[in-house]
């Protein structure tokens, strides 16, 4: 890694930090990320003559709000920029702001920077969008390959999730614990949709949406840092690890999809499955499980599982018993009873999704599932309706292509056995 | 004389490295150590998962605290650490440097061991 990288990486890591407190200076979006875009500007000037300084992200906060302040003042009386000597005599005053900057207070920053990114008016994938683009630093361009759309239109869209936020309402008082903890909630799902965005990428688009995950995972650890005790958000993080440390092994050369128990097991990536269950460890310890902690713990049985036939099934039932309970859904029961196939055997999951039907009448997974238990017991006519009317709602090709896989099957159980080779 | 090489960075940059710029960094760290392996010199060598991941156990009350996080709140974080035998400590400086040349930022804290006990744990 030579110098530019490096600096790259640390601009990359005190990004949130520094734009958050530019924030809470100029109360303004679009001005603290200008202060910070000329803050990094004068940093790939002077880091590398310099030597990179102890605390990037005060350095950063420092000069932008000089020059923030500077621009401020010149649009008002017209006065000449300072020159660059005089901004770049930074190394007392850079001490002076490391001191004054304490951690709590940023500890709101970030919090502010990232809840307003999630801010309720803004529809799911302006949300994503606005936090890869302020938070994470990407590129416009970078988002709307991520998204699949052209960088026109996703330059639209950040520009109108900016314009919404400057109409709404933002607080910048310090807030209350409720409040806390209703911002840490509203950004832990932010979080998790920026995951699943990266996570929902079929075969060929992987390659393009796979930094959401990563994406995703760094600013889960960010949160976690701030909040270091909230068993939540270690939940969060360990899910996403887990469920991140299977993508080499999720598809096939051609793209289509590799289900759990097909998948290679010795593709998955152990440093992220051992980080994923420490986490889980602390977080048990906290004995007030969460939605995201239970689904972590239900992705760690799997984890653990060196072969699928190894897999404690009964065990993952129970977590989608605990996680019914907490967030009650269809989809939770659905999944609970892929568990309950394992466990006790397809004549108890399909009695447990039978009442789903009306609620999933449009859901690809439900008939995919429906039509898997009922090919299990043997019902094969009824298991090709199933898996007709799940092709007729797959969200893509490679959803279709696995179905498809399952109809040849069942066409090859039901031949005459003369026929079979 | 035993010396630990104890690694400081700042752990937000490096989990900000992406996994290319990793393992450029982690295979040209490898080679570094090559030297003090090939000359038997070189003990345990650790990296550490990200503070995120540890816990404290804080005796300043009775009965100890369990905290989640480190110990103390840093710029720098301890990300691993490495146990060679050296001559002297200049010795382990040189190495300290191979290191640090195979990693573009962090810094190397060389202290020498008063106890070592390899342990019983298998590879």
């Amino acid at each position: 890694m030579n110098d530019i990288a490096w600096i790259d990486a640390a601009l990359t890591s005190a990004r949130p930090r520094a734009v958050s407190a530019l924030l809470r200076y100029f109360r303004d979006l679009d001005s603290a990320e200008e202060a910070f875009q000329n803050a990094c500007l004068k940093a790939l000037d002077a880091w590398p003559r310099n030597g990179p300084p102890r605390d990037p992200a005060a350095w950063l906060i420092m000069v932008g709000r000089n020059i923030g302040i500077d621009a401020a003042r010149r649009q008002a009386k017209s006065k000449p920029l300072p020159d660059d000597d005089s901004l770049s005599d930074l190394g007392d005053a850079e001490t002076a702001v490391a001191e004054r900057l304490d951690d709590s207070h940023y500890r709101d920053d970030i919090l502010r920077l990232l809840f307003i990114c999630c801010h309720p008016e803004l529809p799911a994938t302006q949300q994503i969008a606005l936090a890869l683009r302020v938070v994470s630093g990407l590129t416009v361009a970078q988002i709307a390959r991520a998204f699949l759309v052209s960088e026109s239109a996703m330059e639209q869209r950040i520009t109108r999730a900016k314009a919404r936020i400057a109409k709404a309402d933002v607080p910048f008082e310090t807030p209350g614990a409720p409040e806390r903890s209703e911002r840490l909630g509203a950004v832990a799902g932010m979080v998790y949709l920026v995951f699943n965005e990266g996570y929902s990428a079929t075969g060929g688009e992987l390659p393009l949406r796979a930094p959401l995950c990563e994406e995703a995972i760094r600013l889960a650890r960010l949160l976690l840092r701030l909040f270091p005790s909230e068993p939540e958000v270690m939940g969060l993080l360990a899910l996403m690890l887990l469920q991140h440390a299977r993508a080499a092994a999720r598809f096939d050369a051609d793209n289509s999809i590799i289900l759990l128990e097909d998948q290679d097991r010795t593709k998955w990536d152990k440093d992220m499955i051992a980080e994923g269950l420490a986490l889980i460890d602390k977080a048990m310890r906290h004995r007030r499980p969460g939605a995201y902690l239970v689904q972590a713990a239900i992705a760690a049985l799997h984890a653990r599982a060196a072969r699928p036939e190894d897999t404690d099934w009964p065990q993952i039932d129970l977590l989608y018993a605990t996680l019914e309970r907490l967030t009650p859904s269809p989809v939770v029961t659905l999944n609970r009873a892929v568990a309950v196939s394992k466990a006790q055997g397809p004549e108890a999951a399909l009695a447990m999704i039978e009442p789903l039907a009306s609620d999933l009448s449009g859901y690809f997974y439900f008939f995919g599932v429906k039509g898997a238990m009922l090919q299990k017991l043997g019902r094969n006519e009824e298991a090709r309706v199933a898996f007709d009317r799940a092709i007729a709602l797959a969200n893509n090709a490679a959803e279709a292509a696995h179905i498809r896989l399952q109809l040849d099957r069942l066409q090859q159980d039901s031949a005459p056995a003369a026929k079979k080779v | 004389m035993l010396y630990a090489v104890l690694c400081y960075n700042s752990e937000d940059s490096v989990f900000s490295w992406t996994k290319q710029e990793e393992e450029a960094v982690m295979a040209k760290l490898i080679a570094a150590q090559e030297k003090m392996a090939r000359a038997g010199k070189l003990g345990p060598v650790a990296r550490l998962m990200p503070t995120t991941a540890a816990t404290t156990l804080r005796k300043d009350r009775e009965p100890p605290v369990v905290i989640d996080g480190p110990f103390a709140e840093t710029k720098e974080q301890l990300l691993g650490f490495y146990v060679v035998d050296c001559e002297n400590l200049e010795e382990a400086l040189d190495f300290a440097r191979d290191l640090g040349n195979a990693n573009p930022s962090g810094s190397y804290e060389i202290r020498p061991l008063l106890v070592f006990r390899p342990g019983t744990l298998a590879q």
